[in-house]
């Protein structure tokens, strides 16, 4: 067993999930290849949005993953950093939206 | 300017330690499966030719550039250099081979001395599809070779040129700076007579390589970006892009482990791997001939100076039929031509 949280050599193993679960998990991966085929969204436009979603959940795996997959697709250095930022602007947008609740209950407490 | 591996007496410049890289490591240890085991899974072992189609036939090392991922291991220190001598041997083959294209390497080809002559003598022999591999930039790079767009429409020459991206940054820096530039140019001086246009028969294709430890995307995607930008940005037309995957070999070899990517590279290429590319891979239906004569399944097998399994080595021995009875040469590079659509000379194969 690792003495780390994430290494980037399970990214591999992530199909071996099916082992313990098959149908659960062959219908997950038979879904995830779905959602990224072409569709009424470019597989290129998909890879960006899961570039976007992959930094907000902060997940190492899909970093790496839809980082190379980008590269792979000829996207720019310039506008995979500006899918972050759309992403980074929803999160702390998602955030300060928040800021509406609190004014609305402090309105709410205080005389 | 950079030098050669080669010029720099760097240890990846010789093919068996290359070989030795691909033989060991990962693969030894049973991390991953072996190309030739990986193919017989499919029955598909011993990999055998079908009929030939192609004759590559590399000028000479010799290189205006030095590019990072040149499995040549070219540049202006290689001095490798194809003589008349074997010119002529080459144009006793292809007067009466079956091969439908000749396809012309380098190095920059345009750098034999002897190149213009060769393409005039070759072009005679009536080759369906003649092909030069011209790195753009030589166009440009001195008076003497200015003309050469008119030289290859001259003799309907298929151009195939490599251009890594249609951004400045990316293009030089796999292939050095200012090439993006002269690049351009170059395109625009062969659309200008007519090159690379829509219903032009003066056919100008180009070749993308990825720029980095990573595998070329859906090639049909990739040429549809290609035409937009150099479209809109350049005004450049062409007719078909060719991805190409950079095989762990010289150069790249090098980069990928000198950046720490060599093993997840492999794992990449050994993932992707696609049964369905083995049945049309480029060494099934080409014949690649060094600058010295010397026969090779694929331009792969010359860089890592595997020589045809066969009685018939040398041009100068030339023998279709015995060739065409030999047994592929494999190994862990191998794995580069059949990842995801596979890849070959002319782009993918499945």
């Amino acid at each position: 067993m690792s003495k780390n949280y994430y290494d980037a050599a399970d990214l591999r193993k992530f199909g071996k999930i099916t082992e313990w679960s098959e149908e659960l998990g062959n219908k997950f991966f038979d879904y995830y290849g779905k959602v990224f085929e072409e569709g009424a969204l470019t597989a290129r436009e998909k890879s960006l949005i899961a570039l976007a979603v992959a930094h907000t959940e902060q997940c190492p795996y899909c970093i790496d993953a839809y980082t190379k997959d980008s590269l792979q697709r000829g996207i720019t250095k310039e506008q995979m950093m500006e899918a972050i930022h759309v992403g980074a602007a929803i999160k702390s947008g998602a955030t300060l939206v928040h800021g509406v609740q609190m004014m609305n209950k402090v309105n709410k407490l205080e005389m | 300017m950079k030098k050669s591996l080669k010029a720099r007496n760097n240890d990846i410049a010789n093919t068996s330690r290359q070989m030795e890289i691909l033989s060991n490591g990962i693969f030894a240890d049973g991390k991953l499966p072996t190309f030739a085991t990986k193919i017989k899974e499919t029955n598909q072992l011993p990999l055998r030719p079908k009929k030939l189609e192609i004759l590559q036939i590399n000028l000479g090392y010799m290189c205006n550039q030095v590019c990072e991922h040149c499995h040549v291991d070219a540049g202006p220190d290689r001095k490798e250099i194809m003589t008349l001598e074997t010119m002529n041997q080459c144009l006793e083959v292809i007067k009466k081979t079956e091969a439908h294209t000749l396809d012309l390497t380098g190095g920059a080809p345009e750098m034999n001395p002897n190149f213009r002559w060769f393409v005039e003598e070759a072009s005679k022999a009536g080759i369906k599809d003649f092909i030069v591999r011209s790195n753009l930039t030589i166009i440009r790079a001195n008076k003497k070779y200015y003309d050469l767009p008119d030289f290859f429409k001259k003799h309907n020459v298929h151009v195939v040129s490599s251009m890594p991206h249609w951004t400045r940054g990316k293009t030089d820096k796999q292939r050095g700076n200012g090439v993006f530039d002269k690049s351009i140019k170059a395109l625009q001086e062969l659309n200008a007579i007519g090159y690379g246009l829509e219903g032009s028969d003066l056919k100008l294709d180009l070749v993308y390589n990825p720029s980095g430890a990573f595998l070329p995307g859906d090639q049909m995607a990739l040429e549809n970006d290609f035409k937009k930008a150099l479209k809109t940005e350049f005004d450049i037309d062409f007719h078909s892009l060719f991805a190409i995957t950079n095989l762990p070999i010289s150069r790249f070899l090098d980069y990928l482990i000198a950046s720490e990517n060599y093993e997840d590279y492999m794992v990449s290429l050994v993932d992707a791997y696609n049964p369905a590319a083995v049945e049309n891979l480029m060494c099934t239906n080409t014949l690649s001939i060094s600058w010295d004569g010397w026969l090779y399944d694929c331009d792969f097998n010359q860089m890592l100076n595997l020589k045809v399994a066969s009685k018939v080595k040398h041009i100068s021995d030339y023998n279709e039929e015995l060739l065409q009875n030999r047994n592929i040469i494999i190994n862990q590079h191998c794995y580069g031509c059949t990842a995801g659509a596979g890849s070959s000379c002319q782009g993918v194969v499945a």
